[in-house]
């Protein structure tokens, strides 16, 4: 295409940071000089070749951000010019993720979580003593070369309050700070604004984050935590890649009906049998052999970016090759020869630990061109989201990857269908897919007896707010939450349980006295409440739960993508209807807004596009139906 | 059962039909497309009566063949469904949401409801959510539709959020006034893969704040926009508007029930599209071109768009 750009040109640094990316342009079609070799023979080919690296776009955006800070019209333009992308375009995308600034903005951003977890540990009393140290949220400090901004849940809900320092330069950097005070934030600050922050962008310390570590009864857990477990040798050692082994001596039919007999629901929060759709993609494998052109594509969705929800990234940081293995047993039965791993751009450990992890099973013949010598093929790219919490929806997902904004498509199709490059594709979670290696080792009808008759399985819960031992507990399907509870140590801050907040934001609240619910998908379902993704979240009766509900609403208000009206006008409604009633100045009357909230709601979730706008009002609806806040 | 026709019956080629005298019909005979293969027939169930469309149908020509009036606002015949604005919402039995009809395929034995306590509430939320973010008061459709739905946006409050910003004028051919966008991305499927293939304007943002714009919203003469107006052709809010009917909207003096309008051909080149010449008191105020045209979809030229001032220069005094 011949693109148009406005006169804006890259610095040295901003075209280094691109190049270093994709390598030196070849031919003017990407930015080199014109009248080289390769334009008078392969303009066309140049030109082809720069469409189809649409989908580079992101990880672009991303050099550019991470090397300067911020992205201006100059690198937008040059980054166009290399991918054939149109410059309004980029822009649209580049606008899309809350990670990139396009305006000027220091080097280095803390950002500080205000989400839902860390309010019940102390993020408001945080925010207001930086406010004080540092100046006001955005404004330069440290000498002009830091700023700090308040945050979404960072996915650290068990060390709150979170604090994630991110600093642009030659070598990027990212820091976690959790949990947090306000002296140290501010040394962090000083550092990063100094170039000098602690070498490792964090530790993942099992006493903090597992609580129950060491327990004999652990499956899912079992090595996190272990020491060398991130070593490809230390997780063969602890019985890593057995089942890989096993998987492929059953071959790609008998794992199918082994995970078909285990039952498994994914855990990424739509509860859907994972054997169904992976019986899609083997159903088309024949076609694979026929049409060249035809591939199917695995995706393991990291993006876990729900407020309360960090178990994926414990699993990724203390456990990171059985992620990898669950992933090329679920690719030996879907045909898949190349699969993603889409992260959320805000975890740095766990990129570092699974970026080493893809090397070391390249390197030991787990992933590539002839895995175990079995002539499998299978490998897979780590891409990084860029803080857009609809990117988890699967179909944003899709849309991330290829380079587009990252909106929810329509279906049908389904992904099964046309996903990923609208080739067939599975997608599942993190957790997902390391249940897979332990159905293969046990067999899927052992697997399925534990759990529940409609719920098999152990679970993973992301238990934080005001509990005594918070972090990532597994318990049996059929746990109730009372027992968990227990487990965790039971309520912490005045002690008195005010509310448990089920499945996140998009999830529901549950009262004390329901709190014998079997933590199961049909035993919340029964309460009208949902497990989603594992969130656990308690509150004490010092909460104010209408802060909390502002909190959900701006969240919500925040992260729609705003592609369908009933979602992003209605988010925006929602809140500020709930805002009325908060101040006590309801619009009309308390009962006509509250009537009001009962339409939108229903509206968002009878015609919005995705489950974000569907589940948008789910944690308020829930709140309103049991306590009357407003009275 | 209701026989029906195909939602898509075959154009007439326009030359043998064509009513106007000016339209010269050329001699010889017409290439024709080649005749497209039969399409299996579906049968559905709208509102209870049985209906039998092409395999391949959405279920809005469905309702439409039915005679069954489904609002739209994101739709156009001629650009590909981006099913966004979701006031064509129908109930389908068995489906835990609503679906958009513009885009949802009829499947065998769907049975489907169009005007169900739940349509007309969710149709009613989404005119009164635009309605009350957006200036709709020069979009054509709006006024009905809320009659209809009995949409008041008014009760979310004077404070409610709104679009409201500045309207931009940085040519001399048109304005594009964001505060009445309701992001339909009709726009930008017409400057891009469904028309033009520019690519001047896209979605930037998110959320509520999500807008069209040029890269870093430069003014469109540093953008790549290259005038043909397609956008404005499809916008269904006034919000791209021609220069020259804003200027007489802002002067009091648009006057849209005393104009005519002239079907003809475009003078500049040889495609001929077909021009509908708006004129009041005399002089063209715009130009416009029918979107069922087989050819050219309502799509035109900047020469064909905007390149009638010399029709009405004044001879200049001798
Ligand atoms: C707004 C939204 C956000 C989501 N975020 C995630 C996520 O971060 N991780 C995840 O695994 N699934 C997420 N999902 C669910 C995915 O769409 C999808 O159902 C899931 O990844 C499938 O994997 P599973 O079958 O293994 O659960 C999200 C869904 C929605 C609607
Ligand atoms: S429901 Fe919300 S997040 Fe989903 S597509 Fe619509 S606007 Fe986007
Ligand atoms: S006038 Fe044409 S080129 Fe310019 S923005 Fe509109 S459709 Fe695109
Ligand atoms: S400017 Fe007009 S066509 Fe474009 S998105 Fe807005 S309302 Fe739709
Ligand atoms: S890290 Fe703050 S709420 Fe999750
Ligand atoms: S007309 Fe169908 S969603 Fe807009």
């Amino acid at each position: 295409m011949d693109l148009h750009l406005t006169g804006a040109r890259p610095t040295p640094e901003e075209k280094d940071a691109v190049d270093l990316e994709l390598g030196q342009p070849e031919s003017s079609w990407q930015g080199a000089q014109r009248h080289g070799g390769a334009d008078s023979r392969t303009s066309f080919e140049g030109n082809q070749k720069a469409i189809s690296q649409r989908h580079l776009l992101l990880p672009l955006l991303h050099a550019i951000q991470n090397r300067i800070g911020w992205i201006s019209e100059g690198a937008l333009n040059y980054a166009s010019l290399r991918l054939d992308v149109p410059p309004a375009e980029a822009f649209g995308v580049a606008s899309f993720y809350g990670m990139f600034a396009l305006a000027p903005r220091p080097p280095a951003v803390a950002h500080v979580c205000d989400d839902i977890a860390c309010m019940a540990r102390g993020s408001e009393p945080l925010c207001e003593e930086l406010a004080e140290k540092l100046g006001p949220e955005g404004a330069p400090c440290a000498g002009g070369r830091a700023t700090w901004l308040r945050s979404n849940c960072l996915g650290l809900c068990e060390r709150a309050p979170a604090v994630l320092m991110i600093r642009a330069g030659i070598k990027a950097q990212q820091r976690v700070l959790a949990p947090a005070t306000p002296d140290r934030v501010e040394s962090l600050v000083n550092d990063a604004a100094n170039d000098c922050m602690p070498a490792a962008p964090d530790v993942l310390n099992p006493q903090l984050s597992v609580p129950q570590e060491g327990s004999r009864k652990l499956a899912l857990l079992r090595r996190v935590g272990k020491s060398n477990t991130t070593q490809i040798d230390g997780y063969q050692r602890l019985g890593g890649y057995e089942a890989l082994r096993k998987a492929m001596e059953l071959g790609a039919e008998r794992v199918l009906a082994e995970i078909t007999a285990s039952r498994l629901l994914g855990r990424g929060g739509a509860a859907f049998p994972a054997a169904k759709k992976w019986e899609a993609l083997y159903v088309q494998r024949e076609r694979l052999k026929k049409d060249p052109t035809r591939k199917h594509y695995l995706i393991c969705n990291a993006d876990e970016s729900e407020p309360g929800t960090f178990k994926d990234r414990v699993i990724m940081e203390g456990d990171p090759f059985a992620v990898l293995e669950g992933m090329t047993i679920a690719a030996l039965v879907t045909g898949a020869e190349k699969g993603y791993i889409y992260l959320r751009g805000e975890y740095p450990l766990a990129a570092e630990r699974l970026a080493h992890a893809i090397e070391a099973a390249r390197w030991e013949g787990f992933l590539g061109e002839d895995i175990l010598g079995n002539g499998m093929r299978f490998d897979i790219e780590l891409r990084r989201g860029a803080g857009a919490y609809i990117c988890g929806e699967e179909t944003a997902l899709f849309n991330s990857i290829e380079g587009q904004r990252g909106e929810p498509r329509n279906k049908p199709p389904f992904p099964t269908q046309a996903g990923l490059f609208r080739q067939p594709t599975v997608v599942n979670n993190v957790e997902t897919l390391i249940n897979v290696p332990l159905i293969v080792s046990q067999g899927g009808a052992a697997y399925a007896s534990i759990g529940t008759e409609n719920s098999t399985g152990p679970r993973l819960f992301c238990v934080s707010g005001h509990v005594e031992r918070p972090g990532v507990y597994e318990v049996p399907m059929g746990t109730t939450l009372r027992q968990l509870i227990d487990f965790a140590g039971g309520t912490a801050g005045t002690g008195r349980l005010r509310a448990v907040l089920l499945g996140g934001a998009a999830g529901t609240f549950v009262s004390p006295g329901e709190i014998d619910v079997p933590l199961t998908f049909e035993g919340t379902r029964a309460i009208g409440a949902t497990l989603g993704s594992g969130v656990v979240m308690l509150l004490d009766d010092s909460t104010d739960m209408k802060e909390i509900l502002l909190r959900i609403a701006a969240f919500f208000r925040h992260e729609t993508c705003g592609q369908c009206v009933p979602c992003r006008v209605g988010v925006v409604r929602q809140q500020e209807a709930l805002q009325r009633l908060v101040e006590g100045r309801p619009a009309k009357s308390k009962a006509d807004e509250l009537a009001m909230l009962r339409e939108m709601a229903q509206a968002m979730r009878d015609a919005s596009i995705c489950g974000l706008g569907q589940t948008a009002s789910s944690a308020l609806e829930s709140a309103l139906a049991r306590w009357d806040l407003f009275a | 059962m209701k026989e029906t026709t195909p939602a898509t019956t075959p154009a007439t080629p326009a030359q043998e039909t064509s009513p106007l005298p000016l339209i010269p019909v050329p001699r010889g005979p017409v290439p024709q497309a080649p005749a497209e293969p039969e399409r299996r027939m579906i049968e559905i169930k709208i509102d209870g009566h049985a209906v039998s469309v092409p395999e391949g149908s959405t279920i809005l020509e469905a309702a439409r063949n039915l005679g069954v009036d489904t609002p739209t606002l994101c739709f156009l015949e001629s650009l590909t469904p981006v099913n966004v604005c979701r006031v064509c919402v129908v109930e389908l039995e068995g489906s835990r949401t609503l679906v958009p009809a513009c885009s949802r395929k009829v499947e065998p034995n769907m049975s489907i409801q169009t005007d169900s306590e739940r349509v007309r509430l969710s149709r009613k939320l989404v005119l009164e959510f635009l309605a009350s973010s957006v200036d709709v008061s020069t979009a054509p459709a709006f006024a009905g539709y809320m009659q209809r739905y009995g949409a008041r946006p008014e009760r979310f409050g004077d404070s409610a959020a709104t679009v409201r910003q500045p309207v931009k004028i940085d040519n001399d051919l048109y304005v594009r006034d964001y505060a009445k966008c309701i992001l339909c991305y009709k726009c930008v499927e017409a400057c891009g893969v469904d028309a033009q293939n520019t690519f001047a304007i896209a979605v930037s943002g998110r959320g509520f704040s999500a807008s069209i714009a040029t890269e870093f919203q430069v003014p469109l003469p540093d953008s790549a926009c290259v005038y043909c107006g397609n956008c404005i052709g499809v916008c269904p809010t006034g919000a791209l508007m021609f220069k020259s009917e804003y200027d007489m909207r802002q002067a009091g003096a648009w006057d849209e029930p005393q104009q005519q309008q002239t079907t003809t051909i475009c003078p500049y080149c040889g495609v001929g599209c077909n021009l509908i010449v708006h004129q009041q008191e005399g002089k063209i105020v715009k130009v416009t071109s029918p979107l069922d045209h087989p050819v050219t979809h309502g799509n035109l030229s900047i020469k064909g768009r905007f390149g009638w001032q010399f029709v009405q220069v004044e001879p200049a005094p001798k």
